[in-house]
């Protein structure tokens, strides 16, 4: 997991790898948090590109961050999901709280 | 294809989801799936493990047996715990719902399972445990 944040929109970017799942959740939660408390962005991005596999302990570990996000009034955005993620958040309606932004295609 | 089966223990710590999904892949892989059909089946597996630890056992240490027949085109996966059970299997199924919201579980797991398998049953007895039975075929009939 990597995290990058830009002071001129003061947004960070939480790039998750390899598997999210209920194990890899934990410590997922708790750098997160530790990086939106340091930061407090205006904007968090959550970038999947190099997610290998996520079951829906994705779903609660996003909506867990997310209302950390909302208490320090920033809004949150996903992007770069891969087909079966696209699919597991589709079943729970996330991207109503957390919308996708869609790349262009090269 | 000959039909073949086979039978994995395991402890209920959450190392072993990983670990289990892909051995159930691994054997599904014998049916020639498309990518698709394994991230199913490792995703429904996924969701079975984890509501063994963290339902079943409330994340105390217990056993879980997971056990795999092949017949033909079709992948049937047995998920066991001999954890609480559930008192309420309908109530538990509704997507969203969860017993555990301080855990920031989604309530899906139940949900995924049934979208990305071709069936999926729940039996449950309390205080004895929780038997998941789920069913796919693979493949395209030729």
């Amino acid at each position: 997991m990597i995290c990058e944040y830009t002071k001129d929109n003061r947004e960070l970017t939480i790039k998750f790898s390899g598997e999210i799942d209920h194990h890899t959740c934990d410590v997922i939660k708790v750098k997160s948090d530790y990086e939106i408390q340091k930061y407090m962005p205006k904007k968090v991005v959550f970038d999947f590109k190099d997610v290998k596999f996520m079951d829906s302990s994705g779903i609660g570990m996003l909506i867990g961050r997310y209302k950390q996000i909302l208490r320090i009034g920033g809004q949150a955005e996903m992007v770069h999901t891969s087909k079966d993620i696209k699919r597991i958040f589709e079943m729970s309606g996330i991207f109503k709280i957390i919308p996708l932004r869609e790349e262009a295609s090269l | 294809m000959s039909d073949n089966e086979m039978k994995l223990e395991i402890k209920s710590k959450s190392s072993n989801e990983a670990f289990a999904r892909v051995v159930v892949a691994a054997f599904a892989s014998q049916l020639d799936p498309t990518i698709e059909e394994l991230a199913d089946i490792k995703t429904a597996v996924s969701e079975a493990v984890t509501n063994c630890i963290i339902h079943g056992y409330d994340g105390k240490e217990g056993t879980i047996h997971i056990h795999c027949r092949l017949e033909g085109r079709e992948l049937e996966i047995e998920i066991i715990d001999y954890g609480k059970g559930i008192e309420n299997i309908e109530i538990a199924k509704q997507p969203l719902y969860t017993s555990k919201p301080d855990l920031d579980r989604s309530g899906m797991g139940f949900t995924i399972m049934e979208s990305f398998m071709d069936e999926m049953k729940v039996e449950s007895i309390v205080g004895v445990g929780t038997k998941i039975k789920m069913r796919k075929e693979i493949g395209e009939a030729v």
